[in-house]
């Protein structure tokens, strides 16, 4: 009997099943994280220095912890405390969170480049608080930020492999196990390499572009 | 809440998890020299726009940016395996990272030196300097200072990602976690622990570097 078989058309169902849980994970982490991202950076531009510093050392956390150790961390607390999660809502809560950590440094940045004078001429024609916000500081300080944010979606997407380690299918995972039937490791890597560029690439370059649009 | 903590087999083998975040740090410095040197080479490379080697440049720089670290590392271990070449998992996860950092810091490096605009390079050969000069008093000093923070990120990101070693099987802090919690089956314990290390490291690392930015920049950081 042979239980190495050669990488067969059969194979593509598997592979495709990767790839759609890869960008659906990396969906969900990018949407979620930007959502909150947006809150918490709103609330860090706005509040005072005190809970700031809270806020900031909370996030710092995400932050500098590696990924991977979050990953298995939450997932055995969980599992420990008798909610079992299934891998794809404990990927996503903490991509997500490690996300906003990220995205809600970009967002304060964003809104704390909007400069106070142009919200206070904003409230002296009349506007009311909320219509600052909505019409002057978010279109503004949300386009000056668009670049920083697409570098963070981007390494969500890659980030999103590591998911990987707490049983979650997403493509790097499947890979591996057709590696380990196959053991024809290099056709396979060099598959999803290519597959991760032709996302990446694009928009990383389109990133650069406006990058360098805006500061002409 | 049902669950029982242990602490003792965690202090027990606190001395094994000592040695892998001495591993971890060992493994992201020696990343970084050579990323750094590399990255150096790169630029220039960039920079004189000689044709092929500049596509060489080109290529790795966007490889590196534009697939995962994980990628990275399968690829050193896994892909360079099939061709024959087998690394150890601490050679397999460094080389990924020199790759990554190298990448990384190619395009920091290359900002930075266009940053500096080259009226300065005229106005101090009108003032008389070597180009020895020229460089250790004008250029190097204001590239330094543009360069330190974006390379101080990816020191700490590639604390982080040395991580990543947990799954060829590294001995560094989160691969030695990995071992430790499989005999022990104390999972949340020992990963705790490892997570509050990599978070003081980090801290110290951020320190340090802050302490060294003020003694070499005295303040004037941009």
């Amino acid at each position: 009997m042979n239980f190495i078989t050669p990488l067969s058309w059969d194979d593509t169902g598997f592979i495709l099943t990767g790839i759609m849980n890869t960008v659906t994970i990396s969906v969900v982490a990018i949407v979620l994280g930007t959502l909150l991202g947006l809150i918490v950076g709103f609330m860090r531009a706005e509040s005072s220095r005190v809970v700031n510093a809270l806020f900031g050392g909370l996030l710092d956390i995400l932050r500098s912890v590696p990924l991977i150790i979050q990953l298995v961390l939450f997932s055995t607390f969980i599992g420990a405390m008798g909610h079992p999660l299934n891998p794809f809502v404990a990927g996503s809560i903490i991509l997500s969170l490690y996300t906003m950590a990220f995205m809600s440094e970009v967002f304060r940045s964003g809104f704390e480049s909007v400069h106070q004078s142009m919200m206070t001429s904003a409230r002296s024609l009349g506007m009311t608080y909320w219509q600052t916000i909505f019409y002057i500081r978010l279109p503004i300080g949300l386009r000056a930020v668009f670049p920083s944010w697409l570098g963070v979606a981007l390494s969500v997407i890659k980030d999103s492999a590591l998911v990987s380690v707490i049983g979650y299918m997403e493509l790097l995972r499947t890979s591996e196990q057709l590696i380990s039937r196959t053991q024809q490791p290099l056709m396979i890597l060099i598959g999803v390499g290519i597959f991760y560029f032709i996302i990446s690439y694009p928009l990383s370059s389109y990133g650069r572009y406006v990058e360098r649009k805006m500061t002409t | 809440m049902e669950y029982e903590f242990h602490w003792n087999i965690v202090f027990q083998n606190m001395p094994e998890l000592l040695n892998g975040a001495f591993v971890t740090l060992h493994v992201s410095v020696l990343a970084m020299l050579l990323g750094i040197v590399i990255a150096i080479l790169l630029a220039i490379v960039k920079m004189n726009n000689s044709k092929p080697f500049c596509y060489v440049a080109t290529t790795w720089v966007e490889i590196a940016r534009n697939t995962p670290a994980l990628f990275q590392i399968y690829m050193a271990y896994f892909g360079l395996g099939a061709l024959g070449i087998h690394l150890s998992p601490y050679v397999a996860v460094l080389s990924a990272l020199v790759f990554i950092n190298a990448g990384y810091l190619t395009e920091t490096f290359r900002g930075g030196f266009q940053s500096i605009p080259s009226t300065q390079y005229s106005a101090s050969k009108s003032l008389g300097m070597t180009s020895l000069q020229l460089y250790r008093y004008i250029i190097l000093p204001q590239m330094l200072r543009r360069i330190y923070h974006p390379m101080t990120n990816q020191f700490v990101w590639s604390i982080l990602m040395s991580s990543l070693g947990i799954l060829v099987g590294m001995s560094e802090l989160s691969g030695t976690t990995q071992r430790l919690q499989s005999s022990s089956f104390r999972t949340l314990e020992f990963f705790m622990v490892a997570a509050v290390m990599y978070f003081i490291i980090t801290k110290l690392v951020l320190l340090g570097s802050s302490l060294i930015s003020r003694k070499l920049f005295k303040g004037e950081i941009g």
